[in-house]
């Protein structure tokens, strides 16, 4: 127990100071010289400082099947080309069915066709028919391009409602979670981020039979669609001009009826289709549809070539801005729906890190009290080494950039108990060693050597447990594993090596100690 | 100060019989109290949407309820959460409606009743019915690998009886907590889960402790001339470590009580999940871990005579 390693001591000074460096940006604004790694307070989760978590799920299936049916004109056009006549072209989720007139075309069309559609994998039906079915790598990058320009769009929509640092990443396959901290409008946040926004603008079939394409008979090339109040319209199918063409929207005021409507100012691009589109229908009407539903089909009185229309609809206020923030940020390219939520107001988040802060200060003037009167001086290493040790808690999550959270408190606070639990297990060996008959400072030796295998073992378990946690946990529950973790990992060297070198410097100069106070 | 006198000799295995038939009705309690009782599980598990609410005056349950039955989201379940001025109202994921705008519709019906500056939001949760499926899974499958980790952990460190003895002490643990929070009815959220595994992690450490011993004392009798017998070793390395067991359940047990009754309403099941585990790890390291250990002596290693004639062997 003499021969105590110097360097051992120099090691327990760095980290102290280094603990106590990293755990000051948590308390007052450090200075600018202060070391950068060491200058980041403890980041708080959004269930202690409040704020909006959805997970929301993303339609990737429908985007593969828009893309594959996208094909059918390709394949019309290459056909035709060609002069190689088909009976039937048709598609579902993943595949395209050619049919063709005359067999004699099929070695020509399966040329082609295969040079045009890249991606596709072709097989041939038992009637003849070429079917063409995505590839399963082509459907992967499809789908995560969707993700990606899902994340691309919330992001835009989350930044228009003026918020600090949101989050927004992938989660797993299909999914993508969206954080804002500080936001309290879960209302105003889902219905902002889940509209689709698929804006349309179609023309108004007025030659149509609307009667008879309502009893089935729809007109090659129409569709119908609604009015929000439920009335049915003819229109051409073709999509003239779409979200993709809107450069700005922003809220007006409809002086018609002095409502509130949306001001839509297209593109280079946009402007011109519209400029031919307004020349060419005067006295037609044409519909303007969000999410498929006509929102209004006005007559076009003359060309607008200014490349702005207006969208109304009886709009409150509250909706127009809605609506304009989503037409500027675009549309998603699939539709989206919340999956999950978890939003917390900022009084429970304030009172969670209240009770919190409540709990771990109960608990460790319990726990130290107890040491004392249990091991005496021994007890009262072991208090300095558990504060030290919840020093270093903080500083390592500083660091490392890690997440407090409400189950992270938990984890602190069940960290102090189980921080004691290396001491205890040490001091009842050194009992053992003592009652045994060996001199004070062999059975100190004794009490760590033989006591460090159990440590380890025990710890070890632990972290594997925590580990899993880690794995399979969400938001708040991952911050416990983090804080569990990093707690058994700085317990292991607070409880040891602190405890470890006190004694041996308290007792240094006292080499005839007969007793100790254990 | 010492509670546990150096020298006690309790003979904890001579009580093994009686622990194990203890245990087993107690098993079998819990488990037929989860099968046909159930676990008044949460909506992270079944889906739905949990609004909790402040008001700023007091309001009557049936006022609450009566403001959101219009809505038509089926029967809610409304109740007091720690105050009589918070509320926690739950509803269940409905068919027909578009379940992620439930807590709007219930947080707009009472700000429409009561007056918006009334009511405040204080947590909204939601989960669809798919993600509690996967959450289910997902929390099952924690605690089945958790157990298989240590399994292969112990059995590195230790032997396999002894891995098999601490994973029997651990599911006896599980099912155990599970059984209570069934017979009193109490939420089990995700949270729960992540306390179960807590637990494991907790009354493991308690275990590989005795199971240190043993190995150690077990080690010390082999070279001994008339070794005595793997009960009275077993029985020997308990009490030596059984001043250190209670110690550490005792302060553990210290800051688990502080975060039940200090921390707040939302961890409260997590910190009951804790205390009761915490008691029933302390147990079980005792009388499940080491009887059952024991019980499979030579069941799964050959004995040094059979290792000897092995190595004999042309």
């Amino acid at each position: 127990m003499q021969a105590y390693s110097r360097w051992k001591f120099w090691l327990i000074l760095t980290v102290f100071i280094a603990a106590v460096m990293g755990t000051t940006p948590n308390l007052t604004t450090v200075p600018s010289w202060w070391p950068s790694s060491m200058s980041q307070p403890l980041n708080l989760g959004l269930d202690l400082k409040g704020g909006i978590h959805l997970v929301v799920d993303v339609d990737i299936e429908k985007v593969v099947a828009q893309q594959v049916s996208d094909n059918i004109s390709t394949i019309r056009r290459t056909l035709r080309e060609e002069k190689i006549r088909y009976k039937k072209l048709d598609s579902n989720d993943t595949q395209v069915t050619v049919s063709l007139k005359d067999m004699a075309d099929l070695a020509t069309a399966e040329k082609v066709l295969k040079r045009a559609l890249i991606g596709y994998d072709m097989t041939q039906a038992e009637d003849g028919s070429l079917l063409f079915t995505i590839s399963e790598a082509e459907a992967k990058e499809i789908k995560s391009y969707a993700i990606d320009q899902t994340i691309e769009v919330i992001r835009r929509r989350v930044d228009a409602l003026g918020t600090t640092e949101p989050v927004i990443m992938r989660q797993g396959e299909r999914r993508v979670l969206v954080q804002i901290p500080g936001y309290e409008d879960s209302a105003r946040a889902k219905l902002i981020i889940g509209q689709t926004a698929q804006l349309e603008f179609k023309l108004v079939d007025e030659k149509g039979d609307l009667d008879k394409a309502l009893a089935g008979q729809i007109p090659s090339g129409d569709m119908v669609a609604y009015h929000e109040d439920g009335r049915p319209i003819l229109l051409k199918k073709r999509t003239e001009l779409s979200g993709k063409d809107v450069a700005q929207a922003r809220v007006s005021i409809d002086p018609q009826y002095n409502e509130p409507a949306v001001t839509l100012k297209f593109n280079n691009q946009g402007a011109r289709t519209f400029d031919r589109l307004t020349k060419e229908n005067v006295n037609k009407r044409f519909a303007i549809l969000l999410e498929g539903t006509v929102q209004s089909a006005p007559v076009i009185r003359e060309r607008i070539s200014g490349g702005t229309a207006q969208i109304t609809g009886s709009f409150l206020l509250e909706e127009a801005r809605n609506l304009a923030i989503v037409l500027r940020a675009g549309a998603l390219p699939a539709p989206i729906k919340v999956v999950e939520e978890r939003s917390i107001g900022p009084s429970l988040g304030q009172d969670s890190i209240d009770q919190g802060l409540d709990s771990i200060i109960y608990g460790i003037i319990a726990v130290l009290l107890f040491m004392i009167a249990y091991y005496r001086f021994f007890g009262f290493v072991a208090n300095i080494a558990l504060v030290f040790n919840m020093l270093l808690i903080a500083a390592a999550m500083s660091m490392i950039g890690a997440t407090l959270t409400l189950p992270g408190i938990a984890g602190i606070v069940l960290t102090i108990g189980m921080a004691v639990d290396a001491n205890v297990l040490i001091f009842e060996r050194i009992r053992e060693e003592i009652a045994l008959g060996k001199t004070p400072f062999s059975a100190v030796d004794g009490g760590y050597d033989k006591a460090f295998s159990t440590i380890m073992d025990a710890n070890i378990t632990t972290l594997i447990a925590a580990i899993v946690l880690f794995q399979f946990g969400t938001g708040p529950i991952k911050g416990f594993a983090v804080t569990l973790s990093v707690g058994i990992l700085a317990s292991m060297f607070t409880a040891i090596v602190v405890t470890r070198a006190i004694i041996v410097l308290s007792h240094r100069n006292n080499k005839k100690i007969k007793e100790l106070s254990i | 100060m010492q509670l546990i006198r150096p020298d006690i000799n309790i003979n904890f295995l001579e009580m093994r019989k009686k622990a194990l038939t203890f245990s087993a009705v107690v098993l079998l309690l819990s488990l037929g109290l989860i099968i046909f009782k159930g676990l008044n599980l949460g909506i992270d598990f079944t889906g739905g949407t949990l609004v909790e609410v402040r008001f700023h005056k007091q309001v009557e349950i049936a006022d609450i309820r009566q403001s959101i039955e219009p809505l038509g989201y089926g029967k809610a379940v409304i109740q007091e959460f720690g105050s009589p001025t918070d509320i926690l109202i739950r509803v269940q994921n409905q068919a027909d409606v578009e379940s992620s705008v439930i807590s709007t519709g219930v947080l707009d019906a009472l700000g429409n009743h009561f007056g918006p500056d009334q009511v405040e939001m204080r947590r909204v949760e939601f989960v669809g019915p798919q993600v509690g499926e996967e959450l289910k899974t997902a929390g099952f499958m924690a605690v089945l690998y958790t157990l298989i980790g240590i399994l292969v952990y112990v059995m590195f460190r230790f032997k396999l009886r002894f891995a098999l003895g601490a994973d029997a002490a651990l599911m006896h643990d599980i099912i155990i907590v599970v059984g209570v929070f069934s017979l009193f009815d109490i939420e089990f959220s995700l949270s729960v889960v992540a306390a179960l595994l807590t637990v494991l992690g907790y009354s493991l450490n308690d275990t590989i402790v005795v199971f240190d011993r043993i190995r150690e004392n077990f080690d010390a009798n082999k070279k001994k001339k008339h070794p005595e017998d793997e009960v009275i070793v077993c029985n020997q390395s308990i009490n030596q470590t059984l001043a250190r067991t209670l110690m550490t359940s005792l302060t553990t047990l210290l800051v688990v009580f502080s975060l039940y009754f200090f921390g707040g309403e939302v961890i409260h099941d997590f910190a009951f999940a804790l205390i009761v585990g915490i008691a029933v790890g302390t147990y079980s390291s005792i009388f499940i871990a080491t009887p059952i250990m024991l019980s499979l002596e030579g069941k799964f290693e050959m004995s040094d005579e059979e290792l000897k004639e092995l190595e004999e062997r042309p």
